[in-house]
Formats: C-alpha cells, sequence, structure tokens
C-alpha cells in the first residue's frame, strides 16, 4: 500500500497542491472512488479465496482416505457448503465483476468515476458483513445442505446456521444487482463521445452482458431463498410436500438464476482474455464483433438452460429433451470464442510472460471443461454422472480453470496499473507451473472417479476409490503451496517492485494512457479515441506500405 | 522438410488425431460393467462423444501448443505480429462446424434416450388403465403372480410420470415386477407389494421387466446403480420411477448421490440380480417371514457409522406393516 509515495512518473501535468492518489487509509473508508472499489474489491475476494481454499485443503485431507477420520461429517458438509459458496459469491464474482469492472470500466471508456459512486461503495461495503456471516454461521453448525441448500435438508438441518446462509447470498445478491445497474448505466453514458461502439474494449462488452444477465436472474433467486427463509423460520410451507408445497419448485428458481450465475462468473474472465491475449500476442483480437455479439448470445441462451441441473430431478421427459438441446446450443457461441482468441495466437509476436501464460492455461484447462460440459448437457450421460465427482471435475475445470486462471492473468496484467510497480516475472512463472500442475492433478483424476461410480458431497466413500482420491489430495496440495510464491510476489512488489511506468505492455486501450496508478478522477484532460483499442501492427503496416509507396515513387 | 508441402502435414495430422480419437472412444476404460439394457445405449453414446472430444482437444490443443512455440518472441525482436483482425468464411466455418456437431449430438441423444425409455415414464398406468387389454398376455410370462388386476391397477395408480419409463420393446406391458424404493436418512427401503416382502437390499430377477416406483420419506435422496446407468431422485412428495432390466448377474452398488445428510456417504446397499430360479428361492423364503416385521438388512457398519438410532430400527419395523409405504 506504498502508494502514495510513489513517484508519479510521467505526468507532467499532476501539480504537486493537491493529491493525486489515494492514501492507504482510504482503502478502509466509505470511498466513492471507482478505482479505490476495485481495489477493496479485489482484496476481500482474495482473502475470502485464501478461507475458502483452506476449507477445501481440509476436505481433500479428509477425502485421503475412504472413512470419515479427519473432520465430522456435519462439519465436512459445513465446510462443503461454506467452500463452494464464498468461492462462487465472495471470490469469483466479486472478483471479477466488482474488482476488475470497477477498476477497469471507467478507465477503458474514457470516464472519470462510475456513473453512481455512492451507490457504487455501498454496493462493496454489502460484500464484507455477507462474508462476516457466513464465516459466524459456524458458531450454529454451518449451513449444511450445500451451496445449492435445496430443501427438505435445507429447512431441517442447523437452521440458524441455515438462514445466516440466506442472508448472506441475499446481501450478495443485493450488491450485485446494484453493480449492474451501475455498469450498464456507466457503459451506456459515460463513454468518450469519440469512441464509437466497435472500438468499446470487449471487456466492457462481455461487463454489459454480465449485467444484463445479473439483472434478469439475481431477483429470481432472492425470491426463492426467501421463501425457503419463511419456511424455516416462520412456519409458511411453500417447500414442504407434506403440507402442500413443492420441493421442485425451489430448484427451478435456484437453477434460473444459479445456471446463469456461472456465465455471470465466466464472461467477465472472457473479457478479461480478450484484453491480455492480443496485448501480449501484439496482434489484433481476432474477430472482434464475434466475441462481442457471443458474449450477447450466450447470455441470452444462458437463460434457457437451467433444467439441465435437473435432469435426474422431478424433470418430465419434455423438459429434459429441450433443455439437451438449449445447453448443446450454447456451446456453439462459447466455442466461437475460444477460436478467436486460438486464432490470435497465430501469426503473433508472444510475450510468454506470466499474464499470457495464465491466459494460455485458462485457454488449455477450459477446453477439457467445456468438453466435458457437452456430455453433462445431455440426458443420457447426464443421468449417469450428476451428482458424481464427474460433475466436481467438469466444474472444477471451469471455475478453477476457466475463472482462476483467468483472474491470475487479470491481476499479472493490470497490477503495474493498480500499483504502479511490476511483478517479478521469475516467482510469476514459478506461480503458474505450481497452478497449472496442482490444478490438473486435482481435477483430472475426478473425471474416472464419477464415472466409475463414486457420488460427490460425500465425507466417506466406497474403498475402492482410495487410490485415486489419493492423486487429488497431493494436486491440492501443491494447489495450496502455488499461492506462496504469489502472496510473496504480491506484497513484497507492491512496496519494492520495478517501476511500472504508464504503460509497460504497449496496450492500447485507454487505461494505458493515463499514470500507473492512476490520479483521482482518471485523467486531467480526458483522452480522445484515434485508434481501436486492439490496432497491434496496425500502424507499423501503415508506416510500411507508406514506405513501399515512397519506393514506387 | 521445407519440401513437404503444408497439406501434407495436415492431412497427416489429421489422420493421426482421427487415429488416437477412435482408439481412445473405445479403450478408454473409463466405465464401470454394463448391467442393463440402458447401459450399453449410454455407453456408446459417451464413447461417440468422447471420440468427437478428444479430436476436438487434440486440435484446439496442438494449435495453441504450436502457435506459442513457433510465434513466441525472441530475444531482442521488436515490433508487433501481422494484423489480421477477422477472416469471414474461417469464422463461419468454425461456427458451423460446432454447430453440426451439437445438432447431431442433441438428435441423437433424444434417440438414445427414447430408446432408454425416457420418454414413456407412467407409460404402463396410462395404457392399463385406458386399455387394459395386453395384462394378461403379461400375467402369463411374469415369473410371479404379480400382476393380478387389483396389483395392476393399484400400480397404475402410483404410477409415477418422472424417471425412466418402459423401452419401445415392452411400451404399453405391464412390468414383469414392481418395487417399491423408499429414500430415508440414511437407508434405502424395498418393499414388494405383491408379496410383503421388506428389504434392506434390493433382490432383481435378470432378463426381466422390473419397475423401481421411488418415493422419499425425509429430504430427497438419489437412487443411482452406476453399473445400471440410471439414476432418479427419489422427492419427497414426488413419486418417480426407473424402469429397467437387469441384463448380467451379479451384485451391485446402490448409491445415493444427493446430499441427504452428514452420513449421505454411507447411504450404500446392493442390488442383487439373481437368475429367475434363484430369484424365486429367495422370494419364496422371504415371502414366509415377511408376514412378521423383519428389520431390513442394515449392516453392523450402518449402526456404528450412522448412528442408527433405535427409533430408526422401530420405525422401519413399523412401516413394514404396511407393505405400500411412499407418499406424504
Ligand atoms: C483450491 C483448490 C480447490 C480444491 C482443492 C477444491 C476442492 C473441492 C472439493 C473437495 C469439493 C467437494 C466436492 C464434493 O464433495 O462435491 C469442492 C466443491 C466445490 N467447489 Fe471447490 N475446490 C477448489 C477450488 C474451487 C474454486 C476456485 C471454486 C470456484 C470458483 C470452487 C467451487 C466449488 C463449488 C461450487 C463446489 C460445490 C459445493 C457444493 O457441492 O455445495 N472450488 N471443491
Ligand atoms: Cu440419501
Ligand atoms: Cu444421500
Amino acid at each position: 500500500m506504498a502508494q502514495a509515495q510513489l513517484p508519479l512518473v510521467d505526468t507532467p501535468l499532476s501539480l504537486p497542491e493537491h493529491p493525486k492518489v489515494w492514501k492507504w487509509y482510504d482503502y478502509f473508508t466509505f470511498n466513492v472512488d471507482h478505482k479505490v472499489i476495485g481495489i477493496q474489491y479485489l482484496v476481500t475476494a482474495f482473502i475470502f479465496y485464501l478461507i475458502g481454499g483452506l476449507m477445501a485443503v481440509a476436505m481433500r485431507t479428509e477425502l485421503a482416505t475412504a472413512n470419515s477420520d479427519f473432520l465430522d461429517p456435519n462439519l465436512y458438509n459445513a465446510f462443503l457448503t461454506n467452500h463452494g459458496t464464498i468461492m462462487i459469491f465472495l471470490w469469483v464474482v466479486p472478483a471479477a465483476i466488482g474488482g476488475f469492472g470497477n477498476y477497469l470500466v471507467p478507465l477503458m471508456i474514457g470516464a472519470r468515476d462510475m456513473a453512481f459512486p455512492r451507490l457504487n461503495a455501498l454496493a462493496f461495503w454489502l460484500n464484507p458483513p455477507a462474508g462476516a456471516l457466513l464465516l459466524a454461521s459456524f458458531l450454529f453448525g454451518g449451513a449444511q445442505a450445500g451451496w445449492t441448500s435445496y430443501p427438505p435438508l435445507s429447512t431441517i438441518t442447523a437452521t440458524t446456521a441455515q438462514s445466516m446462509w440466506i442472508l448472506a447470498i441475499v446481501l450478495v445478491g443485493t450488491s450485485s444487482i446494484m453493480g449492474s445497474v451501475n455498469f450498464i448505466v456507466t457503459i451506456w453514458k459515460m463513454k468518450v463521445p469519440s469512441m464509437r461502439w466497435n472500438q468499446l474494449p470487449l471487456f466492457c462488452w462481455a461487463m454489459l452482458a454480465t449485467s444484463l444477465l445479473a439483472l434478469v436472474s439475481t431477483p429470481v433467486l432472492a425470491a426463492g431463498l426467501i421463501l425457503l427463509l419463511f419456511d424455516i423460520n416462520f412456519g409458511t410451507s411453500f417447500y414442504k410436500p407434506d403440507a402442500g408445497g413443492n420441493v421442485v419448485i425451489y430448484q427451478h428458481l435456484f437453477w434460473f438464476y444459479s445456471h446463469p450465475a456461472v456465465y455471470l462468473m465466466i464472461l467477465p474472465i472472457f473479457g478479461i482474455m480478450s484484453e491480455v491475449i492480443p496485448v501480449h500476442a501484439r496482434k489484433p483480437i481476432f474477430g472482434y464483433q464475434a466475441i462481442a455479439y457471443s458474449s450477447l448470445a450466450i447470455c441470452c441462451v444462458g437463460l434457457f438452460v437451467w433444467v439441465h441441473h435437473m435432469f435426474t430431478s422431478g424433470t418430465p421427459p419434455w423438459m429434459r429433451m429441450f433443455f439437451t438441446i438449449s445447453t448443446l446450443i450454447v456451446a456453439v457461441p462459447t466455442g466461437v470464442k475460444i477460436f478467436s482468441w486460438v486464432a490470435t495466437l497465430w501469426g503473433g509476436k508472444i510475450r510468454l510472460n506470466s499474464a499470457m501464460l495464465f491466459a494460455i492455461g485458462l485457454l488449455s484447462m477450459f477446453v477439457l471443461g467445456g468438453l466435458s460440459g457437452v456430455t453433462l448437457g445431455t440426458a443420457p450421460v447426464d443421468i449417469h454422472v450428476h451428482d458424481t465427482y464427474y460433475v466436481v471435475a467438469h466444474f472444477h475445470y471451469v471455475l478453477f480453470g476457466g475463472s482462476v486462471f483467468g483472474l491470475y492473468a487479470g491481476i499479472y496484467h493490470w497490477f503495474p496499473k493498480m500499483t504502479g510497480r511490476l511483478l517479478d516475472e521469475r516467482l510469476g512463472i514459478l506461480h503458474f507451473v505450481l497452478t497449472f500442475i496442482g490444478t490438473n492433478l486435482t481435477f483430472l483424476p475426478m473425471h474416472e472417479l464419477g464415472l466409475k461410480g463414486m457420488p460427490r458431497r460425500v465425507a466417506m466413500y466406497d474403498p475402492q476409490f482410495e487410490p485415486i482420491n489419493l492423486i487429488c489430495t497431493i494436486g491440492a496440495f501443491v494447489l495450496a503451496f502455488s499461492i506462496i510464491p504469489f502472496l510473496i510476489n504480491i506484497i513484497w512488489s507492491w512496496n519494492k517492485g520495478k517501476i511500472a511506468g504508464d504503460n509497460p505492455w504497449g496496450g492500447l486501450s485507454l487505461e494505458w494512457t493515463t499514470s500507473s496508478p492512476p490520479l483521482i478522477e482518471n485523467w486531467e484532460v480526458l483522452p480522445v479515441v484515434t485508434k481501436g483499442p486492439y490496432d497491434y501492427g496496425i500502424e507499423q503496416r501503415k508506416e510500411s506500405t507508406d514506405e513501399d509507396e515512397d519506393e514506387e515513387e | 522438410m521445407e519440401q513437404i508441402p503444408a497439406s501434407i502435414w495436415t492431412l497427416t495430422a489429421g489422420v493421426v488425431v482421427t487415429l488416437i480419437s477412435f482408439w481412445v472412444g473405445h479403450h478408454h476404460g473409463l466405465l464401470p460393467e454394463q448391467a442393463s439394457e440402458q447401459a450399453p445405449l449410454v455407453d456408446n453414446f459417451f464413447d461417440i462423444m468422447l471420440t468427437i472430444g478428444t479430436a476436438l482437444f487434440l486440435v484446439v490443443q496442438g494449435a495453441i501448443i504450436l502457435f506459442v512455440i513457433r510465434y513466441r518472441r525472441r530475444a531482442g525482436e521488436e515490433g508487433d505480429g501481422l494484423p489480421v483482425e477477422g477472416n469471414l468464411p474461417l469464422e463461419a466455418f468454425w461456427t458451423a462446424i460446432p454447430a453440426l456437431i451439437v445438432i447431431f449430438l442433441g438428435i441423437y441423444s433424444v434417440d438414445i434416450f427414447q430408446r432408454m425409455g425416457g420418454l414413456n415414464p407412467g407409460d404402463h398406468a396410462m395404457h392399463s388403465m385406458h386399455t387394459p387389454k395386453p395384462a394378461v398376455a403379461v400375467v402369463a410370462e411374469a415369473p410371479s403372480k404379480t400382476t393380478s388386476d387389483a396389483t395392476a391397477l393399484l400400480a397404475a395408480a402410483q404410477t409415477p410420470e418422472i424417471g425412466i419409463g418402459a423401452s419401445p420393446d415392452v411400451q404399453g406391458k405391464a412390468p414383469d415386477v414392481v418395487v417399491d424404493v423408499a429414500g430415508m436418512q440414511y437407508a434405502w427401503i424395498f418393499t414388494y407389494p405383491d408379496s410383503g416382502i421388506v428389504s434392506g437390499e434390493l433382490h432383481i430377477p435378470v432378463g426381466k421387466d422390473v419397475q423401481l416406483n421411488i418415493s422419499a420419506r425425509d429430504v430427497i435422496h438419489s437412487f443411482w446403480v452406476p453399473q445400471f446407468r440410471l439414476k432418479q431422485d427419489a422427492i419427497p412428495g414426488v413419486p418417480t420411477e426407473l424402469r429397467f432390466k437387469a441384463t448380467k448377474v451379479g451384485t451391485y452398488p446402490v448409491v445415493c448421490a444427493e446430499l441427504c445428510g452428514g452420513y449421505h456417504g454411507a447411504m450404500r446397499t446392493q442390488v442383487i440380480v439373481h437368475t429367475p430360479d434363484d430369484f424365486e428361492t429367495w422370494r419364496s423364503q422371504n415371502q414366509a417371514i415377511a408376514t412378521a416385521p423383519v428389520v431390513p438388512s442394515l449392516s453392523d457398519r450402518h449402526v456404528e457409522e450412522m448412528g442408527v438410532t433405535p427409533q430408526l430400527v422401530a420405525q422401519v419395523q413399523a412401516m413394514t406393516h404396511h407393505p405400500s409405504p411412499a407418499k406424504f
């Protein structure tokens, strides 16, 4: 947090009499600057990532052997529930949308702040109490019904903790609705007039799609959960079958939000990919429009696939078929994005630094996660592997490979902008190698576990699965250790790292035109857009063709 | 190397990828034994997807690795890559290929699902209620005197509309054996409505058309036999069914696949697929004692690990007085 002392390199306009950057203590206040809020989100999310990660390591330690001998089975379920909840609602979503979204959107569109700065701060400050509620719920046994919290289990086990869990989710849901309104208005109204829509950075397109999706789906989740809260505490029976309720309705409400929620997690990450890859490959992004529109397509089709989580539940045959087809269709726009990124690498001058390694790591892991997703989307195969370790493998490939790798890529890429200092590359590469090995070691063998017959969410299992589980557990420890070089790197570089300068990577989007870290209000004079955000090599080509013409004359 | 045209390299790569993919698709050994009529259908479909998936994976992954090696920035290299922003035919091509693949998979999965009986849950109910004719014929074949008119009607009244129903070859016919399956924390209770037998393990004859009527007493459970490739949630208040033919004599695990509480992982039992003769023997032996309350065979492990209480045992015993449990 030594930003305050940083010399403001390359900002001749900065005047010494009024402060241009925030002091460390500003980060602990109700500050309304989008950059402060972005960093608040990122740091808080990271703390929760560590907590959720510790829970995961405890679970994997338990699963090293077939018997339940390390954690009490109810505590295992509490860890399981809170691990999933924290990773989704307090790590990936806040880091990607809240952190990168807030930090980057105004900078990328040439605005001085978000449209509603106070709403923005309020949205952030709903997160710490949500996290505190989840952690405090352990005093009451911890919610134990899984991150899906299906009734009747959720209405009968650890009810106080379960109510706290619901309140926590409603808080983050509210935060996400506030944030979405803010992003939509900001992108719509506040980009510099000189920026045409087809010059809008793809990250902003992704944030626009994400926000629309969140706005449509989150209220449904809130409604579903509030009914559940009533069932638990106030004697209603929306989901109680013995009193005329229906347990399957909850699943529809839950997945109507939570399936789109996986796109809420992944779309901003796709946005990050579309920014990181062209800069370090030194190439214009391949298929700008295909990428922008496929985000919107994913967000529309994504609203009609939720029942693929319920193929083995109370689902009539026609629904199984309709949702098989719609699920398979989402694979197409997703594939388009993957191909576009791979094509962007073609003919580039690729800098294999940490940011790029994580981006490429994401590509290769996401391909596998996406392919197993297609198999899960079809009812016949899903019926066999639903609720098994095959699913755990799939969603960790997508969430760990797809989200965490993307967030790391984003951190290595924008850390110099945020702090004015570079991260150490050797530590970064070590971090990447450990993470890549650890992730594959942990999650690849889980595909086989699931196919062979091991259900998920179990603290004890059939001993025949012990050897494979042991491999997964070793992988989880490698993953846990992989975080160490990263933490050292962040803390050391924030204080002592090499000064980055305004534009260490030679990026063309607007955030690289201001100082690092950017001053309060971002620019002395708002920038004018003269070229697209991905015009790498185009200048060069113009020059060389100009020369050719000169020669011809 | 320079003399060999790029197209030959592409062709060779294509052939190699295809061969590897087919090999992987057929030799992966990832799935357990096949023990039901549905299993080979699911496995074939999985193998096809795995073959296509392997090919796509190798192509994309290969491209990534190739590009990263070939186009990496060497020391001292300056400047940017050749700007290529798009290529409409290429983009149309790689939108069309996945679209075709998923349309094919979509249609194929509907076909598989139909052959599994997925489109006909509750089928026998409708037919036997509206067109009672085939029942007689089936009774003759049935190993037991299962489908007397009364039980057929009873089964019909309870027959669920959700789950896996009659596969095309038995469509419109009543099943040979009906078993009521009730999930409770943390055990499965199997009741044979025609004989009143109650058991903690599922016994069925090989090659017969079996229908499980699945219900739950407390929370959601999920009935799964990996070797059958069949799974169906047991949902309080919503009756569900699984209908299948076991194709191989043997003992297979019955697993609960839906989180149902602390000891969810211990909610395991077995399905024993008998030869028809053995099944008859098992049936006649157990029918004799079925009139007296029987404790389902909860093993010692259940009692130790799962904290099965005396109350639970009492509850289970009480249930045996009501041969068809189910329903709230
Ligand atoms: C540190 C690496 C991680 C390890 C070792 C790990 C391990 C696990 C384990 C053992 C489970 C329980 C599986 C089960 O019994 O069903 C689980 C569940 C889950 N994990 Fe992770 N995980 C990690 C990272 C993540 C990340 C980064 C995310 C999301 C961004 C995530 C999301 C989830 C979710 C949503 C569940 C399901 C929870 C539930 O079923 O209620 N995990 N993880
Ligand atoms: Cu269960
Ligand atoms: Cu269970």
